[in-house]
C-alpha cells in the first residue's frame, strides 16, 4: 500500500496502475511466452533467459503477457528454448541467449514480427 | 517495478484453513525463498474458492492450474516441479473419479462451469487483506463514479432497474427499500449490513466477508450516499472471527486511503463504518432484534411498523441489507442496472450464492444465475449424491425453509417458484439428503434449532415451537398417534400465522413441507412403529441371532443398562423393553450375532 489519500478517480487509477503487478500474472494474457525448464534447459541457461524476459517486460512496462515455464520437449540440443504464442500462432526459438530476449520481445511480442534468424519451428 | 511471473493463490477461507491452508502458505513462502524464487513468484492468500471439500486449494497462475487437497509435504514437489521446471504435478490435480483423466484448469472443472460469479467475483482471486488488489480489479471505481458524477436518486434508479432483491431471504426489492429510507425525514441516517448468518449449513456471507470485504464496504457506501446516511454498522456474528478480522483490516486500509472518513474524494460525502460483533443469538438476524442488539439492548424483535426506514437504529431512518445484497451493489453501479437485469428470470434477477452441503459429492459455495434448476446445482455442479446413493430431498432456506423432493428438481430457482412449493429462497443454504435420511428426524432437527433460538417474546413462537417439538419427539419415539399429525399441522399453521417475527413465522416450514411431501414417513413411524430410513434410534430393535451366538457374554458385559440377561450356559437375550438402543452390543459382538431392524 502506498501512503497517500485518494482524492479523485485519477488518484484511484494511479494506484490501480502502480499495483498492476498484483493482477498481471493472474489475468492470463493474450500473448504467452513459454520457457523450457527441463534439466537440459536449466543447464543451457534457461534461468537467465527467464530473468531477462521478466526484466525486459518490466522495463518496457508491457501488460497482458503471461510467462510460463514448461518441461523438456525433447529438443535438448537446441535449449534454451523459448516459445511465443501470439494470435494463435506458436513459434519456437532455439539456443536463445539473454541478449536475444529484447529483440524477440520488441519484434515478435510487441510488433508481431517473427524473428526469423532465431526461429526453429512454428505451429499454427 | 518487478513483475511476478507466477502467482500462487492459496485459499485462506475458513474451510481450507481448517484443513491446513495456513501451514501450506508458510511452506510455500519458505520453499520459494530457499529456491531463490522470491523475486519472481508471489504467494497470495485469498478467500474461499467454493470447493471447500477439496481444500486446501492452490491455484497457480498464469496457467491457472488447480490443485486440491494440498498438504505442506506436497509443497517442495510443487515448487520444484511446477514453479521451477514448469511441469505441473498431475497427482494433485482435480479428478472426477478413478480412471477419469485429471482436469488441470480451474475453468474446465464442472463445479465451476455452470457458475456465474458476481458477488463472488473476487473471492478466491484476490488477497482480501490488501486493498490494492481490490483496486486493481476495479474496486472503488463505482464509488468514484457515483460520488463524482451521479445524483443519489440515479443510484436508486439503477438499483430499481437491476431488479436486485434482498439476498438475506426476504426478497424485498432493494431499490424500493432504499427509496423508502431516502425519502424518510431525519438529519441522521444509518445503513447496516446484516452479517448475522446463523442458518445451520450456510456460509455464503462468511465467505464473501472473508474473501472480498471491500465489495461489501463499497456497496454500503454507495447505499449510504444514495440514502443520505453518514454512518454504518456491520453486524457480524462473533462465531466468524476471520471475517471480523478481515473486515477490520479492510476498514483500516480504506480509512488510510481516505476512502472512509470525511469528505471522501472531495465530494462532500462522509462515511464512517463500525463492526459490531453479535453474541450468538439466531434471532438477531431479524432486523429489529439486530438493531436492539447494536443499541446495547437485549436482542428481541419488535412489531413493525414503524419500519426501520422511518425509525430504525436509535430512532433514526435506517436501511438494513444482507452481506450478499451489498456485495452486488458496486458492480450494478459499474455496469448498470440493465446489465444485472439481463441475468435471471422475469421476477428474480441476477445471481444467487448457495452453500451446498449434506450428502453431495462436492460441498461448497456456488454462485448461479437465478432460474437454474435444482438438478443442475446438485447433480452437475455438486457432482451428484455421495457414494452414489439415491437422492431423497433437498432442504432449501435453512431452518426457515422447506424440504423439496425429486419431482421438484427441475423447478427453476426463483423467489416465486420456491415459495409456491412451500420452501423459501432464504439466505441460500442447500442441504442435500439421501435415502438414509429420515425426514421426520430432519424436521425435528430444524425445529430443535428454532425452538432453542426462539427469543420467547411472543407466545405462538415460544410455546408453539415447544409443543411441536414435543409432538415430533413423540412420533420419532414411536409413541405418536394419527391425531398427533393433525395437531402438529394445526399448531404449525398457527405458529406461522401468529408469530411476531420471521423466526416464528418460518420455523414451521420444515415440518409443513415434510408433512406435505413425506407424510407416508410420518405414518410409518406412527402406524408401523418403523423408521423407513433406519435413522430413528427408538424405533430400532436389537435382537441376538441364536444360531450365530457363541454365548461369550461380551454383549451383556458391555450393555450400559444391563438389559441382556442370561449366562454362558443358557445363552443371552436382549430385553427390548429396557433396551435404550445405544447400539453398544451391536458394535461389540465379535461374531456379528446381533441384528438391528
Amino acid at each position: 500500500m502506498t501512503q497517500m489519500k485518494i482524492k479523485s478517480l485519477e488518484d484511484l487509477r494511479r494506484i490501480r496502475e502502480s499495483s498492476r503487478d498484483l493482477s498481471s500474472a493472474r489475468s492470463g494474457g493474450e500473448t504467452v511466452i513459454i520457457i523450457g525448464m527441463g534439466t537440459c534447459g536449466i543447464a543451457a541457461g534457461a534461468r537467465d533467459i527467464l530473468a531477462e524476459v521478466m526484466a525486459e517486460l518490466s522495463r518496457r512496462n508491457i501488460d497482458g503477457v503471461a510467462v510460463q515455464t514448461t518441461g523438456c520437449i525433447g529438443m535438448c540440443q537446441d535449449e534454451p528454448l523459448l516459445d511465443v504464442i501470439r494470435g494463435g500462432q506458436r513459434v519456437t526459438y532455439g539456443r536463445v541467449k539473454p541478449e536475444d530476449v529484447p529483440t524477440i520481445i520488441a519484434e515478435h511480442v510487441v510488433n508481431g514480427r517473427v524473428v526469423d534468424k532465431l526461429a526453429i519451428g512454428r505451429a499454427d | 517495478m518487478p513483475i511476478y511471473r507466477s502467482h500462487i493463490l492459496i485459499c485462506g477461507g475458513t474451510g481450507c484453513t481448517s484443513s491446513g491452508a495456513a501451514e501450506v502458505t508458510e511452506a510455500f513462502k519458505k520453499t520459494i525463498t530457499e529456491k531463490g524464487l522470491a523475486d519472481e513468484v508471489l504467494v497470495v492468500p485469498t478467500g474461499c474458492h467454493g470447493m471447500c471439500e477439496m481444500g486446501p486449494i492452490v491455484v497457480v497462475y498464469p496457467e491457472g492450474t488447480f490443485y486440491c487437497r494440498v498438504q505442506k509435504t506436497d509443497v517442495p514437489e510443487l515448487v520444484e516441479e511446477h514453479i521451477y521446471k514448469g511441469r505441473p504435478v498431475q497427482r494433485l490435480m482435480y479428478s472426477g473419479g478413478e480412471d477419469v483423466p485429471v482436469i488441470p484448469h480451474y475453468k474446465e472443472i464442472p463445479f465451476y462451469g455452470k457458475q456465474h460469479r458476481i458477488a463472488l467475483k473476487n473471492c478466491g482471486y484476490i488477497n482480501p487483506d490488501n486493498i490494492d488488489e481490490y483496486i486493481v480489479r476495479g474496486g472503488y471505481e463505482a464509488l468514484g463514479k457515483a460520488l463524482l458524477s451521479m445524483k443519489p436518486e440515479q443510484i436508486i434508479d439503477e438499483l430499481k432497474t437491476s431488479g436486485l432483491r434482498g439476498r438475506g431471504g426476504g426478497g424485498f426489492p432493494t431499490g424500493l427499500k432504499w427509496s423508502f429510507c431516502a425519502s424518510a425525514k431525519g438529519k441522521k441516517k444509518y445503513v447496516i449490513c446484516n452479517a448475522d448468518e446463523g442458518d445451520p449449513g450456510a456460509f455464503m456471507d462468511r465467505s464473501i466477508l472473508e474473501g472480498d470485504p471491500h465489495c461489501v464496504i463499497e456497496g454500503m457506501m454507495l447505499g449510504a450516499y444514495a440514502m443520505g446516511a453518514d454512518e454504518g454498522y456491520i453486524y457480524c456474528r462473533a462465531e466468524y472471527p476471520l471475517a471480523i478480522q478481515r473486515l477490520k483490516t479492510a476498514i483500516a486500509q480504506a480509512e488510510e486511503y481516505g476512502l472512509l472518513g470525511g469528505n471522501i474524494m472531495d465530494s462532500g460525502f462522509s462515511f464512517t463504518l463500525h463492526v459490531k460483533e453479535g453474541a450468538g443469538a439466531f434471532v438477531c438476524g431479524e432486523e429489529t432484534a439486530l438493531m436492539a442488539s447494536i443499541e446495547g439492548r437485549r436482542g428481541m424483535p419488535r412489531p413493525r411498523p414503524p419500519f426501520p426506514a422511518n425509525s430504525g437504529l436509535w430512532g433514526c431512518p435506517t436501511n438494513i441489507n444482507n452481506v450478499e445484497t451489498w456485495a452486488n451493489v458496486p458492480q450494478i453501479i459499474s455496469h448498470g442496472g440493465a446489465w444485472y437485469a439481463s441475468l435471471g428470470t422475469e421476477k428474480s434477477k441476477g445471481t444467487k450464492v448457495f452453500a451446498l452441503t449434506g450428502k453431495v459429492k462436492h460441498t461448497g459455495l456456488v454462485e448461479v444465475p437465478m432460474g437454474i434448476t435444482l438438478r443442475e446445482i446438485i447433480f452437475e455442479i455438486g457432482g451428484g449424491i455421495l457414494n452414489d446413493k439415491k437422492f431423497k430431498a433437498v432442504q432449501i432456506g435453512g431452518p426457515s425453509g422447506g424440504c423439496l423432493t425429486e419431482e421438484h428438481l427441475d423447478t427453476p430457482v426463483s423467489y416465486e417458484s420456491l415459495t409456491a412449493l412451500g420452501a423459501i429462497m432464504g439466505s441460500g443454504g442447500l442441504v442435500v439428503m439421501d435415502e438414509t435420511t429420515c425426514m421426520v428426524d430432519v424436521a425435528k432437527f430444524f425445529l430443535e434449532f428454532t425452538q432453542k433460538e426462539s427469543c420467547g417474546k411472543c407466545v405462538p413462537c415460544r410455546e408453539g415451537t415447544k409443543h411441536m417439538l414435543l409432538l415430533l419427539e413423540k412420533i420419532t419415539g414411536g409413541k405418536g398417534s394419527m391425531e398427533d399429525l393433525d395437531t402438529l399441522e394445526g399448531l404449525a399453521n398457527m405458529v406461522k400465522e401468529m408469530s411476531l417475527c420471521g423466526l416464528g413465522q418460518t420455523a414451521p416450514n420444515p415440518v409443513l413441507t415434510t408433512l406435505r411431501y413425506f407424510r407416508d414417513e410420518y405414518e410409518a413411524h406412527i402406524r408401523d412403529h418403523t423408521c423407513p430410513a433406519g435413522a430413528c434410534a427408538a424405533l430400532l430393535e436389537y435382537r441376538i441371532i441364536p444360531e450365530l451366538c457363541k454365548k461369550c457374554g461380551i454383549c451383556a458385559k458391555n450393555c450400559p443398562v444391563k438389559c441382556i440377561p442370561g449366562d454362558r450356559n443358557t445363552g443371552y437375550r436382549i430385553d427390548t423393553d429396557r433396551c435404550i438402543r445405544c447400539g453398544t452390543c451391536f458394535e461389540k459382538c465379535p461374531f456379528g450375532a446381533i441384528e438391528k431392524k
